[in-house]
């Protein structure tokens, strides 16, 4: 294995998503006061390089896009192991939708050359599209699988087990390609203490836009197309109704209940 | 003198780490830990891999040197979860103190770096029958037999000793205060022997029980400091870190109080409504608000004194003695809040309080530590 490319990306932290409010002028997300994570399944995908790395040997690169915090991102990943890190963080960069983001990363991924294999979390907490990885490897022109629970590197191919909604199939791919992986791959390991301290030794490169030799109408919010015309807070209006009785009658009642309001 | 005690980067992965660590390895551990007793001591072992066992060790002995904010992290996020292994981690590091303060150049390197890995965990035993606080009543006696120390005695109430391979011993080599020597017993020396397994109330799963010694030869080289140096490094260990290490315990405990209380209180409802709308529940969920606060910051001031390099023994007894008391308090009102419910050996609150009176008569008495801060507040005649 040459280089294992992951890319991760910091996320408010799911268990502060009841303090998360909107902005309504702006219609942005206000995460002042949140704490910040790896998004969780890339921390799975991180995972998954270092064992790889520990299997065949080679590098393990960590590559984000973010705001000057992110750099917490990457410092922890290079705790967790990773050998090095880039952050692109520019301004230009800033309101990339998924399209830009992929275009953005794969601009960098080129410079990263050579590289055997791209590893993603299939979708991140904030976002939920699970867009990234498959464009990212659109971009590069390399083969991509999504919802890998499980690789097995052998010469110039992966073997990987990507998950459906009933089962799983075996996918022959060739490297190197994007994988986006789910957290039934692994179980990511326990920052130590060791770790933490190697971490500050190591290096956290940062890029812009120019140093990627991206092209500034395709990034940012003038290279998205994605238009967001509205962010709300949905009303939550959950009823519960109970049917009693015989277990067929109660059935009967509640499937014209069910009739009535439409759900058939 | 201006303080700030904001996590750095380096602390702040730590805290994560112990949260993970707690959360994901100790959380399905608890129940057992409580009814039987015994010492997961896989966890210990998975603690020492993590490196917790090496926070305080200086980076030139193998440690990673990052201090006592640092501990206190790591101490409350494990206690949250599980105060008896918080409070088992806290003893490993004040088993390595008396080498880390007071050990020769030939000491810290001889054991440190063992210590720093988790293959050397050391007690510090200084409590005998005849008390804790009476230092200077202890029996247990060394003497000196050429170039070995010969020691006899029985310390009691030791924590850790059946999963310790070494043993920090206090001992008397003659009479009165400078009579008393610390000694290093190391790994598979003849007449250690652990003796009886207590069995506590609280803080179940941490170890705790007798430490025998029948004429053990301990060599000259592995007496810290100088004969009759014991009795400083003993109480210099117990303030450093023996008393903050209590409040990183009783902190975690304080704050799971919090947590379960703001809990329950939105879920549980009575009269129609959450019993957090009703005014009796909403003052004690602020007062224990404010006993988090307060501990938290008492807590971490202390440590972050010490972390300065200052003098800090009278901060850590007024948080010792502050933070017990807190822990008990709102445990005890996690249970009031939870009603009948609490006192339920399958649900926390009672756990809780079993688990906050042990913290009491650790590293010194309530009144011990009210002796300490009445020479810090007697400064303040000047």
């Amino acid at each position: 294995m040459v280089k294992i490319i992951v890319c991760i990306k910091q996320v408010p932290d799911p268990k502060e998503f009841s303090k998360i409010t909107i902005d309504p002028l702006r219609k942005t997300i206000v995460r002042e006061g949140i704490q910040s994570i790896i998004n969780p399944l890339d921390k799975h995908a991180l995972e998954e390089a270092l064992r790889i790395r520990e299997k065949h040997g080679g590098r393990v690169v960590v590559l984000s896009m973010g705001p000057p915090q992110a750099i917490e991102a990457c410092r922890e990943a290079l705790a967790f192991g990773a050998d090095e890190a880039f952050l692109l963080c520019d301004r230009l960069l800033a309101g990339s939708d998924t399209l830009a983001t992929a275009y953005a990363l794969s601009k960098a991924v080129r410079r990263l050359k050579p590289y055997s294999l791209i590893l993603c979390g299939n979708e991140t907490v904030d976002g939920s599209t699970g867009q990234v990885p498959p464009q990212l490897a659109e971009f590069l022109e390399i083969p991509h699988v999504t919802r890998v629970r499980r690789i097995e590197i052998g010469e110039d191919e992966a073997v990987v087990e990507s998950m459906l909604e009933y089962g799983y199939r075996v996918v022959k791919v060739k490297l190197p390609a994007v994988l986006s992986v789910v957290k039934e791959i692994n179980t990511p390991r326990i920052l130590s203490v060791f770790g933490i301290i190697e971490a500050s030794s190591k290096k956290i490169n940062q890029w812009c836009v120019s140093d990627i030799d991206a092209s500034i109408d395709m990034v940012g919010l003038e290279g998205s197309p994605t238009r967001v015309t509205d962010v709300f807070t949905p009303e939550v209006k959950r009823r519960c109704e109970v049917f009693s009785g015989p277990v067929e009658e109660a059935v009967g009642k509640a499937m014209r209940r069910l009739h009535e309001i439409g759900v058939f | 003198m201006p303080f700030d005690f904001t996590f750095t980067p380096e602390q702040e992965m730590l805290r994560k780490a112990a949260t993970d660590f707690a959360e994901r390895d100790v959380a399905p551990r608890v129940e057992w830990m409580d009814e039987t007793g015994e010492t997961p001591t896989e966890l210990v072992r998975k603690m020492m891999e993590l490196g917790f066992g090496a926070i305080v060790i200086p980076r030139e002995y193998g440690g990673a040197g990052l201090g006592h904010i640092a501990r206190i992290a790591v101490l409350e996020e494990i206690s949250r979860i599980s105060p008896a292994l918080s409070f088992c981690l806290q003893i490993v590091h004040l088993g390595q103190s008396p080498v880390i303060y007071f050990g020769s150049e030939e000491q810290k390197k001889k054991w440190l770096p063992g210590m720093a890995k988790g293959e050397l965990i050391a007690t510090c035993a200084v409590t005998e029958p005849t008390g804790g606080s009476d230092v200077l009543g202890i029996q247990t006696t060394a003497k000196r037999e050429g170039e070995y120390y010969v020691l006899n005695g029985r310390k009691c109430f030791i924590t850790n000793v059946h999963i310790s391979n070494m043993h920090g011993v206090l001992a008397k080599t003659g009479e009165g205060p400078k009579g008393l020597s610390f000694f290093m017993i190391e790994p598979n020396t003849p007449g250690v022997k652990p003796g009886r397994r207590e069995n506590k109330d609280g803080l179940r799963g941490l170890n705790t029980g007798e430490l025998i010694l029948e004429n053990v030869k301990v060599p000259r080289g592995n007496m810290i400091g100088g004969e009759g140096d014991g009795l400083r490094v003993a109480l210099t260990a117990i303030s450093n870190i023996g008393r903050p290490g209590v409040n990183g315990v009783a902190l975690g405990i304080v704050r799971r109080c919090l947590e379960e209380a703001a809990k329950y209180s939105k879920q549980r409802i009575l009269y129609g409504k959450p019993i957090s709308e009703l005014q009796a529940i909403q003052w004690y969920l602020a007062e224990i608000y404010v006993d988090y606060e307060t501990t938290r910051l008492l807590t971490y001031y202390a440590a972050w004194l010490r972390d300065k390099g200052a003098r800090c023994d009278a901060e850590n007894a007024a948080g010792k003695y502050y933070s017990v008391e807190a822990a008990v308090r709102c445990a005890h009102k996690l249970i009031q809040i939870f009603g009948g419910y609490g006192v339920m050996r399958e649900i926390i609150p009672q756990r809780l309080l079993r688990d906050a009176e042990v913290l009491c008569s650790a590293a010194g008495t309530q009144e011990i530590m009210k002796l300490v801060m009445l020479r810090k507040a007697l400064e303040y005649s000047k």
